[in-house]
């Protein structure tokens, strides 16, 4: 019986799908392409190629337009998610990697990984509007909900840069463990949390004093901790849990965002990188960088149920949620 | 800014600094200043049968010149600078006494040496390094990481032995443990030829056949005609080369009698580092080294990238310009260095050895990252490489 609806539910797509059936945006950094997955059906509804190694994906405000960072092709461009054709592309510096939208929806800051700088575009205007050096491998970014504070973190200086939006200048910088690779704030902006690669930590800052209070470390029995190296992070808005991918490890740690206590860890595909809620947070979306494919946790239950095959080492996720 | 000035005797200067860094570095802070030597005594080219493979002049150098950029870009927010003397010694140059004048004209706390074993134990035994440190990272050679080890000595490039070991790992997964080898006749040959029997030893592996290359003929010309009969006469499931000049290795794939595949100096490669590296974010490293010195990084780019980004790592963690401090800090447990080779590397503490991963790689792709799986270690994986603790003989003093 459920196998029917779901096969209903695959045939309606593109039509004027159920409220809940949200798409997730997938970026293929080794096949130049996007996937993307009915959020209801967990199949894949269609497959798009873009620029060359995508790997950063956010939406615009307004939700019509995706950002795809395409690193090679140096550019971030922008798709139409109605018709899913680039409309046009935006200057970016060179090899941006990922982005972070300011909440007025008109500035995109872009980490530039080759090139030692963030790169502050309008969006609007489709130009460059400014241009701050930062460390060496500038990775991570991200702005804080109220606009003020743009974070790069930039993996062999191993600093996460403090960014003050409206004087375009770098103001302070934190050191963290080795490889510094994702950095997220909380939904109330009270807290930033950042990842360590090869440190394998995650360091939580308190953003009015700029300053530690935690350091979160991982340990999974059976796996080396070598292997246990956190990239992407996800926090849901209630401020309750924290979602860390764990990378080579193939898990997810999940983090009780109040005490910063490991409450378990989920065992997803190989080489976990990045991750996207649907907007009722019911579900997590993982990309597994080798095993090409997505893991989708319960995230009330706490498990996986199932995975998506998509292109080769998929890296960004993003959903578009349809009501 | 790179300030760039010719001293006699071939010894050079670069500094590479940032006139702005006091604009973001926290108040407070007092500007520190990191200098490191870089020391290399080119070796002379061997005659080779092949013309393909020439080392460029400037192997080594490059990376200690991006290591310091990397290092620079870092301490800019730190008011930390670094600047790289860089001293180059010819072939038929007298290393020695270059770098006792190096020495004498300014003393040094890190020294980058990219020399034979010989002269690096030489170097390190003046009384003008003995409180230095010294980063090994152009000899190969396992007797500086036992015997001949020195308490001032540090190891970025990888010991025959790692690699080696690397190597044997690979074989023994692949069941391929009947080996062939040929050994070249230089010592260097011969040293690799004897780490690689230590390590079938070690794997379990058998050697069921050696052969000395001693084959005057311009295998260019006539190598079908000649490796086939050198390789008649045995069962084999892999044949290894020793040569690490490059002279006569290559002529040997796709020409033995059976057909097996070639690893070693050639073929399958262990190599502390190569342009087909592209995981860990890898692609990154190479990108940055191309832009800087126009060619592909290999291994003693590498080794000097790592000596000199430990260095950093130190200043920048230990916000500190004392010599002691920062070398007890590089050699002690806490430190940790992202190297591109996809986890934390340190140095072994009986003997100073950079642990790290080893790339096994033919000319286009990376083929296994040793330590492979299932090779079990009672504290880390990485020391099933080279000399573990237990077989050291390494007795500084």
């Amino acid at each position: 019986m459920r196998l029917v609806c779901l096969c209903a539910l695959a045939m309606l797509i593109g039509a004027s799908g159920p409220a809940d059936a949200h798409l997730l945006y997938v970026s293929n950094e080794k096949d130049d392409t996007v996937s993307i997955i009915d959020t209801v059906t967990l199949e894949v509804v269609d497959t798009i190629e873009v620029g060359e190694r995508p790997r950063g994906v956010t939406l615009s405000k307004d939700k019509t337009k995706l950002y795809i960072c395409a690193s090679d092709s140096d550019t971030v461009q922008v798709l139409d998610v109605k018709t899913n054709k680039i409309l046009h592309d935006l200057p970016s510096g060179e090899d941006p990697e990922q982005f972070a939208l300011h909440p007025d929806g008109g500035l995109l800051f872009i980490a530039n990984e080759d090139d030692a700088v963030a790169t502050i575009v309008d969006t609007q205007t489709r130009t460059v509007v400014g241009q701050i050096d930062v460390g060496v491998e500038p990775e991570g970014m991200a702005v804080s909900p109220d606009g003020k504070w743009a974070i790069t973190t930039s993996e062999t200086t191993n600093m996460a840069h403090w960014i003050d939006v409206e004087q375009r200048k770098l103001v302070h910088n934190s050191l963290v463990d080795q490889r510094p690779r994702h950095a997220e704030f909380n939904a109330d902006g009270k807290r930033l949390w950042v990842s360590s690669e090869i440190g394998g930590t995650v360091t939580v800052f308190d953003v009015e004093r700029k300053e530690e209070i935690k350091k979160i470390s991982f340990s999974l029995p059976g796996i080396s901790k070598d292997r246990i190296q956190p990239v992407g992070i996800s926090l849901t808005r209630d401020g309750a849990l924290a979602f860390v991918a764990l990378g080579p490890s193939n898990h997810l740690a999940v983090i009780d965002a109040k005490t910063y206590e490991v409450k378990t860890y989920l065992l997803v595909g190989r080489r976990v990188w990045h991750m996207a809620f649907t907007p009722e947070e019911d579900l997590l979306f993982t990309t597994n960088g080798v095993s090409g494919d997505v893991s989708v946790v319960d995230v009330k239950a706490l498990k996986v149920i199932k995975t998506i095959k998509v292109g080769r080492y998929p890296w960004g996720a993003e959903v578009l949620p349809t009501n | 800014m790179i300030v760039s000035k010719s001293i006699a005797g071939g010894i050079r200067l670069v500094v590479a600094m940032c006139c702005w860094m006091a604009l973001y570095a926290p108040p407070g802070l007092a500007q520190v200043t990191t200098e490191i030597l870089y020391l290399v005594h080119q070796r002379p080219r061997p005659p080779t049968l092949s013309n393909l493979n020439t080392p460029p002049a400037d192997d080594g150098l490059q990376g200690a010149r991006l290591g310091i950029e990397d290092n620079a870009t870092t301490g800019r927010f730190l008011k930390q600078s670094y600047a790289l003397r860089e001293v180059i010694v010819p072939p038929e140059g007298d290393f020695l006494a270059q770098a006792k004048q190096a020495l004498a004209e300014k003393s040094a706390a890190f020294i980058v040496a990219n020399a034979p074993a010989d002269d690096l134990l030489a170097l390190a035994d003046l009384p003008e390094t003995k409180d230095a440190l010294i980063f090994n990272a152009g000899a190969p050679d396992t007797r500086l990481r036992q015997i001949d080890c020195r308490a001032n000595l540090l190891h970025t490039l990888p010991s025959r032995a790692m690699l080696a070991d690397a190597l044997m790992q690979f074989l023994v997964k692949k069941r391929w443990t009947k080996i062939m080898l040929i050994e070249g006749p230089r010592a260097d040959d011969k040293a690799f030829g004897q780490a690689l029997r230590k390590s079938a030893e070690k794997f379990r592996a058998s050697i069921t056949a050696e052969k000395s290359w001693s084959l005057k003929a311009d295998m260019r010309r006539n190598a079908a005609a000649e490796v086939p009969s050198l390789t008649q006469d045995a069962e084999y499931d892999v044949v290894l080369v020793s040569d690490e000049a490059g002279d006569f290795g290559q002529y040997i794939l796709y020409n033995t009698w059976l057909p097996r595949p070639v690893a070693g100096s050639q073929g399958l490669m262990p190599v502390g580092w190569h342009r087909a590296v592209e995981q860990w974010g890898a692609v990154q490293l190479q990108n940055r080294f191309r832009e800087v010195a126009k060619r592909d990084m290999r291994a003693r780019d590498y080794a000097a990238w790592a000596a000199v980004r430990s260095v950093g790592e130190a200043v920048t963690r230990q916000s500190t310009a004392d010599v002691q401090k920062l070398a007890a800090y590089i050699k002690g447990p806490e430190f940790k260095l992202a190297l591109f080779k996809g986890r934390a590397l340190d140095y072994r503490a009986w003997n100073g050895q950079l642990r790290q991963p080893i790339p096994l790689v033919h000319s286009g792709a990376l083929v296994a990252l040793a330590p492979l799986e299932g090779f079990l270690h009672q504290t880390s994986d990485l020391d099933t490489l080279g000399i573990d603790g237990p077989e050291t003989k390494c007795r500084p003093n």
